[in-house]
């Protein structure tokens, strides 16, 4: 039995905790149309079925260097990109295939951005860790926890000064909480009263290290106390309870009366990333958070048991998204590689480049 | 028609006239505002331009400089003030990840128009946090491009290039050179990066100064005139781009190079200058390259010690005549 930061016992008491006191029942708000329920359910299969393959692409070699898995998360990203408008924006983490897609991007640039090939989102460039649709408001992947949250405090600047009700959603792990970024910056929209809306996404673990070891408080929303913002914490693994909470922070932003801290709680359900063998927890069972807590699971429930959608529809939309994940690998595998001469291509403006050369 | 200001005039001036140019440009920074900054550069913007574009943060500068980002690739061209160039260290990540990096690991896709200014520089006392100059370590990263003017018309031309372009700039004056006064024309102008001046000319050795040290290498020149030995003097102006032409080209007339700065010594740009010259003209040098930089230590408080450190006029002018067999 590996030395695990938390055991069994505890992770099964935070489980236990979580039910009774974070996560709540699925039901689709009044003002989401069926189609847009339908929508959200669609784009949570499609980041099921894209990082299920994400592994074992990695395995294969068809993925060369680190991913992270968006696994257990669908219902946070999905859940807040609802809320939000064309000339919105969002910045990302690390884990941010997520955020791509509900953000409505392509899984055909995306699979290709993760198999390094010409036609991907940063030609090549990126790859996961850094993957960006800007063209979609979402403003990239970063390979430094805890960056992002100064770069949607200048977004959401941007929209105040240049007098847009646009906001910007700044999606964030737990390990990002201690960094001291985290605070500077949260300090920062509150006194400028920003439209951002900080959204961590708390899935308990930073790589090996439990949350609840990590900070003297493991409830990261009452923070939000001490820049006088509103803080809340919610069932992430339930759309409808995030879409909720953002639309309400996203309608507080844009009438200008500044940034929300929302703490979304779910349950890392793989390794840190691709290559992780996750020898600081206890895998020995299946992992209860998943079992119970699944938001794929809970959210065909519902569509089902509220008569949505009949069972064939909610069948029909997750192997129509299943397909499309398997099209997009086809097309990545066949994609072109990036040719030498675009090594240099996009480190500074073209302007520059033409007059300065790169090197 | 022309006037004679200052460097703080000209950053000053130059500052007012983009910000009344382009309604985008905006800057953050302790005590940019009501303040007017320490030096006075800022000063008349917060009245004339308001709180939303000039605003005075807290002391966050990890916050501030990436929230430069943010609103860099989401439609502004914002300008973030470092109080003194030592704390340039705090928002680090923000500048080599982030600023650095966005637009090559994005494919491309990100204009990243920024400029960070910060005051470097030794002297008067200001100890070991207050008195460096980084410009190495920026020159160093690919995605940044790193300028460091030392006249008032520089100042305010490369300015007004930095905050105009598309690119991250690493703008940093030399705050023992904000007083020194220079022809300013009343007509508008940028200049380009990349193009250094020849500010004296001269047949034997050809001295390459990096900010302040162009005047200290001036000042050496003129003396060693009365030795008979003329020094070409080049001000880079842009450490990154850097022009490399002009450099090549005194040093195929003097076949003597002295490469000057206020930075410590190991691992300066110093040392780039000099091995590119090896690498790409060692066939023009009749002597070996010296490299005149501060010593490698922390800078010292007190002033005798402070002296020792901080390379001089005259340790330009012995290195030169030590280079020309005089000593």
């Amino acid at each position: 039995m590996p030395i695990s930061t938390i055991s069994m016992d505890e992770s099964l008491a935070m489980l236990k905790q979580f039910k009774k006191e974070v996560m709540n029942e699925l039901k689709a708000p009044a003002d989401l149309s069926r189609d847009q329920v339908l929508e959200i359910y669609r784009k949570m299969a499609l980041i099921r079925e894209f990082d299920t393959n994400v592994k074992t692409l990695w395995k294969q070699n068809f993925i060369y260097g680190l991913a992270h898995s968006y696994l257990g998360a669908e219902a946070v990203a999905v859940g807040a990109c609802a809320a939000l408008k064309k000339g919105d924006y969002i910045t990302s983490t690390h884990r941010g295939h997520g955020h791509v897609i509900a953000m409505g991007g392509d899984v055909n640039k995306m699979m290709s951005e993760l198999m390094g090939k010409a036609d991907g989102y940063c030609r090549g460039k990126g790859g996961s860790m850094h993957i960006a649709s800007v063209d979609d408001g979402m403003l990239g992947a970063t390979g430094i926890v805890g960056s992002g949250m100064p770069i949607a405090v200048g977004s959401a600047l941007s929209a105040q000064v240049l007098k847009k009700d646009n906001v910007t959603i700044c999606f964030h792990g737990d390990g990002g909480t201690n960094q001291g970024v985290w605070h500077e910056s949260i300090n920062l929209a509150a006194a400028w009263k920003l439209p951002v809306i900080f959204l961590c996404e708390n899935n308990q673990w930073a790589i090996s290290l439990n949350y609840a070891k990590a900070t003297g408080n493991p409830v990261v929303a009452d923070r939000a106390v001490g820049y006088g913002i509103p803080g809340l914490t919610i069932d992430g693994f339930n759309p409808f309870a995030v879409y909720g909470a953002v639309r309400d922070a996203v309608a507080r932003a844009r009438k200008g009366d500044g940034p929300s801290l929302i703490e979304a709680r779910y349950y890392r359900y793989i390794g840190h990333f691709v290559a992780d063998d996750e020898r600081y927890r206890d895998t020995s069972t299946n992992n209860p958070w998943r079992e119970e807590m699944d938001p794929i699971k809970r959210i065909q429930e519902y569509l089902i048991s509220s008569s949505t959608a009949s069972t064939e529809e909610v069948e029909r939309i997750y192997s129509s998204a299943k397909k499309e994940v398997d099209a997009a690998i086809k097309h990545a595998k066949k994609a072109p590689e990036p040719s030498a001469d675009t090594l240099w291509d996009g480190l500074y403006s073209p302007e520059f480049m033409k007059k300065y050369g790169g090197d | 028609m022309s006037r004679v200001i200052t460097i703080k005039k000209a950053i000053n001036e130059a500052l007012h006239e983009e910000f009344e140019r382009d309604p985008s440009v905006i800057i953050m920074g302790c005590d940019v505002g009501i303040r007017g900054n320490p030096f006075g550069l800022t000063s008349g913007l917060f009245e004339k331009f308001g709180a939303d574009r000039v605003r005075d943060t807290p002391i966050s500068e990890a916050a501030f400089v990436g929230a430069c980002l943010g609103a860099a690739i989401t439609g502004l061209r914002p300008i973030g003030e470092i109080l003194f160039s030592d704390w340039i260290t705090i928002p680090m990540d923000q500048i080599v990840n982030q600023i650095a990096k966005i637009r090559y690991m994005f494919g491309g896709k990100t204009n990243v128009p920024l400029v960070i200014r910060a005051p470097v520089g030794a002297g008067g006392g200001q100890a070991a946090q207050h008195s460096q100059s980084f410009e190495a370590w920026f020159s160093h990263v690919p995605g940044l491009q790193v300028v460091m003017p030392i006249t008032p018309y520089d100042a305010k031309g490369l300015l007004k290039t930095a905050i105009r372009g598309n690119d991250p700039v690493l703008f940093f004056e030399h705050k023992r050179g904000y007083e020194i006064q220079g022809e300013m024309p009343d007509e508008e102008y940028t200049i380009p990066f990349g193009q250094a001046v020849v500010r004296r000319e001269g047949s034997d050795v050809t001295i390459v100064a990096i900010s302040i040290m162009v005047h200290r290498a001036l000042a050496a020149a003129e003396e060693l005139s009365t030795f008979g030995i003329e020094c070409e003097v080049i001000d880079p102006r842009t450490i990154y781009p850097f022009d490399y032409d002009t450099v090549f080209k005194s040093v195929s007339k003097t076949h003597r190079l002295i490469v000057t700065h206020e930075a410590n010594r190991r691992s300066g740009i110093g040392a780039e200058i000099v091995s590119q010259v090896v690498e790409r003209g060692f066939e023009e040098l009749d002597e070996k390259p010296v490299i005149v930089a501060g010593l490698n230590v922390p800078m010292p408080y007190n002033h005798t010690l402070e002296s020792m450190v901080i390379p001089n006029e005259e340790k330009i002018k012995q290195t030169v005549l030590q280079m020309m067999d005089k000593v």
